[in-house]
């Protein structure tokens, strides 16, 4: 049996709120919120979105919905273009691999993978920061987005894990 | 013949993996073009972030008015914990600034007088066009900002960004609605200034963090720490005598600057048209005569 319009239109709404919540994240990582130094550290909440997603429900955060998400995180802070689609992207593949590894391990062990992967794509910014400006950039303000990102990470994946039961339902 | 479906099936999942695969692989060499194309043509891809960042300005007004109401609520508490200093302060400050204003109006009559002897050729007085920013695009990768005015408002390519305190930086892109500033302390900003009370020429080099450097310094040992930094004025870009900072620190790794201007504090900026458009290529509205506006009469943007 065929569900109706009215169900199926629901079910593509639902499907679509992680790439619109990871699009709100991009928005939101760039508004002024006037605390001192956090401009600095500012985490990349994103980052932490994509890896989730590609994580839990992969089939909902698809490569290209990843690389729209990049370019507009380069688009709104500036960032040369591209950069973040390719970083997001990495984080993307990388997640999806750790997949059947992290089936069933504890919550902290997601952390900790997320920690690796962050790692290996704050590395990667740097590079590509380096190699685009020519120049050595001082890469202290990314080592402490890093740590703040990781920091982070669990409040917004108990989010995403509540969101995940309470709106997209086991699927 | 139950092998076939099987078979079948295991095909196609190979298939649709490779085809995944490329899709993946095709979307990385995108993005790798994307950005050696932006780094050879930067016109193209600018435009598509101006494009992209015009498209979700509303967005982000609409949502940095919340976050500026809650900090200005904090702020407002906080400094009615702090009434009775800061009034103290403030007295102090008022007498300070009381004799100050006194030798200014002493060297005002003075300036005047010696520019009708000398027949000085004022530059021309400045519009400017106060504006909100939006986005505070952070950290490592660039240091630039959004306002909520663009073309419609009159913002030029090339405008000098101030607040009160001094220089933030200077607008990149311009949309329709909004424009991007590249702070001064960005990467990519290098601005010729002066140096302390001798007037020494240099560059003010942004390196994405909050402490920009000084390089190009004909004789590195005559900077002092405290000294002001002001705009030079030189190749025409921005106007002369604008504020920036004071040296931070004089040390073996280079002459830091501390830039008046507080990052986290900025709600409001001011663009200014200095009338300078005609010193540069760029097809801007302003033709470069005199603009005889005086401070008073700025433009509010919606």
């Amino acid at each position: 049996m065929k569900p109706s319009l009215g169900v199926r239109l629901d079910t593509l709404a639902r499907q679509l709120t992680p790439f619109g919540l990871t699009l709100f994240l991009v928005v939101f990582n760039v508004v002024p919120l006037h605390i001192p130094g956090y401009d600095q550290i500012a985490p990349l909440l994103p980052m932490i979105a994509v890896y989730h997603w590609a994580l839990y429900r992969s089939e909902l955060m698809p490569a290209y919905a990843v690389f729209i998400i990049g370019l507009l995180q380069d688009s709104l802070t500036g960032a040369p273009i591209g950069i973040n689609a390719v970083v997001f992207l990495i984080v993307h593949r990388a997640a999806q691999s750790q997949r059947r590894f992290l089936t069933g391990k504890s919550f902290a062990m997601v952390w900790l993978v997320f920690a690796l992967i962050a790692a290996g794509a704050m590395a990667m910014i740097w590079v590509l920061v380096c190699a685009y400006n020519l120049a050595l950039v001082e890469p202290r303000a990314l080592f402490f987005q890093y740590l703040l990102t990781t920091g982070i990470f669990p409040i917004l994946a108990w989010f995403f894990l509540r969101w995940q039961r309470a709106i997209l339902r086991p699927g | 013949m139950k092998e076939h479906p099987r078979a079948a099936q295991r095909v196609g999942t190979h298939v649709k993996g490779l085809a995944q695969r490329f899709a993946y692989l095709g979307l990385v060499g995108a993005a790798f073009f994307l950005m050696l194309f932006g780094k050879a043509d930067m016109v193209m891809v600018e435009r598509l972030r101006t494009h992209v960042t015009d498209a979700v300005a509303p967005v982000l007004d609409a949502m940095s008015r919340p976050v500026a109401t809650v900090s200005d609520m904090v702020d407002q508490v906080r400094a009615l914990a702090r009434l009775r200093m800061e009034n103290n302060s403030l007295r102090d400050d008022n007498s300070r600034l009381l004799h100050w204003q006194a030798v200014a109006h002493q060297l005002e009559t003075e300036n005047k007088a010696l520019q009708s002897l000398l027949n000085f050729v004022p530059s021309p007085r400045a519009n400017f066009i106060t504006t909100r920013v939006i986005a505070d695009a952070s950290g490592f990768f660039a240091h630039s900002l959004v306002v909520n005015a663009g073309l419609r408002a009159g913002i030029t390519k090339g405008q000098a960004v101030v607040t009160g305190e001094g220089l933030v930086g200077r607008i990149t892109d311009v949309g329709v609605r909004s424009a991007r500033i590249l702070m001064i302390s960005d990467l990519n900003s290098h601005i010729p200034v002066l140096v302390g009370p001798t007037r020494i020429r240099a560059i003010l080099a942004g390196n994405n963090s909050n402490r920009p450097h000084l390089i190009h310094l004909p004789e590195e040992g005559s900077v002092l720490p405290g000294n002001r930094i002001v705009t030079s004025g030189h190749g025409g870009a921005l106007p002369s005598g604008l504020p920036i900072g004071v040296v931070a620190s004089v040390d073996d790794g280079g002459i830091e600057i501390r830039p008046f201007v507080e990052r986290n504090r900025l709600e409001y900026v001011r663009v200014i048209d200095f009338g300078l458009a005609g010193a540069r290529p760029s097809p801007g509205i302003g033709g470069g005569g005199p603009i005889s506006a005086g401070p008073g009469d700025g433009k509010a943007a919606p």
